[in-house]
């Protein structure tokens, strides 16, 4: 039952915050509400039972890539133009609905095979083994590293002065 | 000289002036730069070539039915259907070819030692000289039509480059284009024949459909069509009716050219290829009577604008046009041994009439007779091999010119007495205009030196030019005597056979020849009268025939004809103006239009490429949402 | 009525639809990526979702969430900094003025 509430609660939040960052005409604001969501996307993922996902949720949008956009927010001074819509917002509108209808017409309509098994907790030491164990996707988690170093050297590199 | 030839040297008569060729072009010009050795390169390889030819003649005497047999080699093979040999044909024809062109070409050659001694083209001058002289050697020697083809454009390319060979005028560039483009036409014809002959028989040997047309496996009027397409190559070459104007003008060349090229042999080279291919002609009276026809036509025609030209050099131009015309009436009436006969003599005297032109040029600085005279005393060697060359062309007993000239008329008589009477006209008009020439020219007072020219008192030529005409004039007179006996145009498949002194004097018996002495002693007896002596006024008798001169004169405007009418009004501003018409408006309309089309198009479509990255994201989602609701809807 | 995977979806959804709205709709860039990061949150909240309810003894669902939290890492940072490098070029960073690529 204290599961349920929670959900209910996490997913207003989420979602009120979500709007409120396409919504809100301050852009420092839009970005603190954006902190909001992805707390409340954290919390989404402790009632999945994801505790190790919560936390790295937490830490990487919250801490990292929330003070990044911060950051280009003050560089770019975009606060004094404030958030504004281009021409197309009415399509926009119109294509987004469309899209929400037709995707919640189709989670609505198919019969998912759902399995009622108790969840996996806790979950870090599982994940651990299957990223770095045998058979696990260690490949994966080689690439992403060097990825994640490619990125660095081309944020880098686009950031240094002529 | 008693043992046969080997094969292999007989294709270093064709080897030698090629080599020459090679030679001064890639050595002795770019590298060591001495003019004197390209002369003397040239004159040793086409001595060797008379030489080799010499033997050559006398091994096909002593052989075997004449005919010296030498093994083909492959050429080109095309997935086994197409088998082109490379091989030469060794018989009397092809010898008595090699000698003309070697000698003449050998003499020319000595001479242009004198004439062209301080041209700044010398190198280049005996480069194609050498190159000519192989090209005419390989024509007469190939038993292949495909080769033949090849060699006779090659002669045709040095008689371009040799025409042009002072490419600073503007009319010698221009008469270079004008004999290139003109003979074209009847290379064109040639061309069609080969390929004919080709498709209809498979094979290229002329030997081989020589005897499919004699077995007549070919015949009527495929047989008829290829001897016409032949004939009008030679027509081309050899500048007959109406493809004569070319030749004319192919006089701004170097004299020795004029000799060699224009004169003796490759304007011969047309009654040469129809002399090759005469069993297709003999299998087709049609075409025989064509060429029959067209030669007595030229013969007349031509001679009567010689009547009348100023240029000594276009008047024996016109000569040579008419002779060619003869030659081809004795081949049209009488066959190969009649026509080759006076090939062979008249390549001689008309070498020789030519080398003293260019003697006379070269001592008087033009070559307007207007302007000569009286050069007798100052050039007595010039003048008296010039005479010899005037009398054989005339026809004179016992000169070379007289026993060919009678052959032809005497089987002109026997088969198209209208002919006859054409080719008895021609010999009165030969003997005419020679002896106009040699009068003007040789006779009277010398009218030149009153202009600029520096050089006032014209001078006889040097040794090295006399000697060949020395030595031509010996061939001018004698040349025609290896045929009193018939000895050879039985070689050549024709002849009745006599006693040479029976012969010699015997043919003084019969009617014929007295007619024909009659008639040229009658042209130079007229000519005698009005340029010698002036009985006869040149001036009245101008007037007098005033329209006829005007035509002769004008060349019977047979050069606006083609030149204006054909070339200007009817294909230049008729058909060609509509082709361009055709292909400005509608090809380039077309092509233009579908380029256009698709740029306005593009133009149009290119407007939904907004660079709004945003409006682009729409369309993807709105392109997922279709794909997800047609698998909803039908999935 | 109990929460089931219908209910995760159906948020993660809305959330995705909210980041598309913002996506196509902003003019500042910035706007643009933070409604980017809305979608992707959205995208991990199914997969765990279908992780916790598909398939709950294993954990591939979470695992793919890790890469996609990997990938949004990488891609904000490169995309703030090719932000900041056209601001400093244009003094703006308007994404329907940015529109070199047109015809």
């Amino acid at each position: 039952m204290g599961l349920e509430i929670s959900f209910w609660i996490l997913a207003v939040v989420t979602i009120i915050s979500a709007v409120a960052v396409v919504w809100l005409r301050n852009i420092f604001r839009a970005a603190l509400s954006l902190i909001l969501c992805f707390l409340g996307v954290a919390g989404i993922f402790v009632t999945l039972s994801a505790d190790f996902l919560a936390a790295i949720q937490i830490l990487i949008y919250v801490g990292a890539v929330a003070i990044l956009i911060i950051l280009a927010i003050m560089l770019t001074r975009e606060v004094e133009k404030g958030s504004l819509s281009n021409k197309l917002k009415i399509p926009v509108l119109v294509t987004t609905l469309l899209f929400l209808g037709v995707a919640i017409y189709a989670v609505i309509n198919t019969s998912w095979s759902v399995v009622t098994l108790p969840p996996q907790e806790p979950t870090t030491s599982a994940i651990a083994n299957q990223l770095f164990g045998r058979d696990g996707f260690v490949l994966a988690v080689e690439i992403s590293a060097i990825m994640l170093l490619a990125a660095i050297i081309g944020a880098v590199t686009l950031m240094r002065e002529e | 000289m008693d043992m046969p030839i080997p094969n292999i040297l007989i294709w270093f008569i064709f080897l030698l002036p090629l080599a020459s060729f090679v030679l001064i072009s890639f050595f002795t010009k770019p590298i060591l730069k001495k003019p004197r050795l390209s002369g003397y390169l040239t004159i040793g390889a086409v001595a060797g070539s008379l030489t080799l030819s010499i033997w050559t003649l006398i091994s096909i005497l002593r052989a075997e039915g004449h005919e010296l047999v030498i093994p083909d080699f492959n050429w080109l093979t095309i997935n086994g259907v197409i088998n082109i040999q490379v091989g030469l044909v060794m018989d009397t024809l092809t010898a008595v070819m090699l000698i003309v062109v070697t000698t003449v070409s050998l003499m020319v050659q000595i001479y242009s030692q004198g004439y062209m001694h301080s041209d700044p083209g010398y190198h280049r001058y005996y480069a194609f000289m050498s190159l000519f002289t192989a090209s005419m050697l390989g024509l007469v020697m190939v038993n292949n039509l495909l080769l033949m083809y090849v060699f006779w454009e090659l002669v045709g390319l040095c008689s371009y480059l040799l025409i042009g060979f002072w490419f600073h005028k503007p009319e010698a560039a221009k008469a270079a284009k004008k004999a290139f483009i003109v003979t074209r036409i009847g290379d064109f014809g040639f061309l069609a024949a080969i390929l004919l002959l080709f498709s209809q028989t498979g094979t290229l040997d002329i030997a081989q459909i020589h005897s499919l047309a004699l077995t007549g496996a070919i015949g009527g009027t495929i047989l008829m069509w290829a001897a016409i397409g032949i004939f009008l190559g030679a027509v081309g070459k050899s500048a007959q009716f109406p493809l004569h104007v070319w030749l004319p003008d192919a006089m701004e060349g170097p004299t020795p050219v004029s000799a060699l090229i224009h004169a003796a042999t490759m304007v011969a080279a047309g009654v040469f290829l129809v002399a090759r291919m005469f069993p297709i002609f003999e299998h087709s009276p049609d075409a025989l009577l064509i060429v029959a026809t067209i030669g007595g036509f030229t013969a007349i025609f031509a001679a009567s604008m010689g009547l009348v030209m100023n240029d000594i050099k276009r008047v024996l131009a016109y000569s040579t046009v008419s002779q060619l015309g003869y030659m081809m009436l004795g081949l049209g009436t009488g066959g190969v041994a009649i026509g080759i006969i006076h090939l062979f003599n008249h390549a001689f005297f008309k070498a020789l009439l030519f080398l003293g032109a260019g003697s006379i040029n070269h001592a008087t600085g033009t070559f307007d007779m207007r302007r000569m005279g009286g050069l007798r005393k100052v050039m007595p060697w010039t003048y008296f091999t010039f005479l010899i060359a005037s009398l054989s062309i005339s026809g004179i007993w016992p000169l070379a010119g007289f026993w060919s000239k009678d052959e032809i008329l005497v089987s002109t008589f026997d088969s198209q007495p209208v002919l006859f009477y054409l080719a008895m006209a021609t010999v009165f008009m030969t003997a005419f205009y020679m002896f106009r020439v040699v009068f003007l020219t040789f006779g009277g007072k010398y009218r030149g030196g009153t202009s600029s020219q520096t050089d006032t008192r014209p001078h006889e030529s040097p040794m090295v030019m006399i000697i060949p005409m020395v030595i031509l004039s010996v061939l001018a007179i004698c040349s025609g005597w290896f045929n009193v006996t018939g000895d050879f145009g039985h070689l050549l498949g024709h002849g009745a056979e006599h006693g040479f002194i029976e012969g010699f004097f015997g043919i003084l018996t019969h009617p014929l020849p007295w007619i024909s002495l009659i008639m040229a002693f009658a042209g130079i007896l007229l000519a005698y009268a009005i340029y010698s002596k002036n009985w006869i006024s040149a001036t009245k008798v101008r007037k007098f025939f005033s329209p006829i001169h005007t035509m002769f004169f004008r060349k019977y405007w047979m050069d606006e004809l083609y030149e204006d009418i054909i070339g200007e009004k009817i294909l230049n501003k008729g058909i060609f103006a509509r082709l361009k018409l055709f292909d400005s408006k509608l090809v380039d309309g077309a092509v233009n239009g579908v380029a256009e089309a698709v740029m306005t198009m593009g133009r149009a479509i290119r407007q939904v490429q907004t660079g709004q990255l945003q409006l682009y994201g729409i369309f993807i989602i709105l392109g997922v949402l279709a794909i997800a609701i047609g698998l909803i809807l039908w999935g | 009525m109990e929460v089931g995977l219908e209910h995760y979806l159906i948020l993660s959804t809305v959330l995705f639809s909210i980041g598309l709205y913002g996506a196509l709709s902003k003019r500042s860039a910035v706007v643009i990526l933070m409604s980017i990061e809305i979608m992707l949150a959205a995208v991990t909240v199914t997969m765990v979702a279908f992780s916790r309810y598909i398939v709950p003894t294993e954990l591939t669902g979470q695992i793919f969430t890790i890469f996609i939290i990997v990938v949004a890492a990488a891609e904000a940072a490169v995309g703030l900094a090719i932000i900041i490098a056209i601001y400093r070029r244009r003094e703006n960073i308007d994404a329907s003025k940015i529109d070199l690529l047109k015809w």
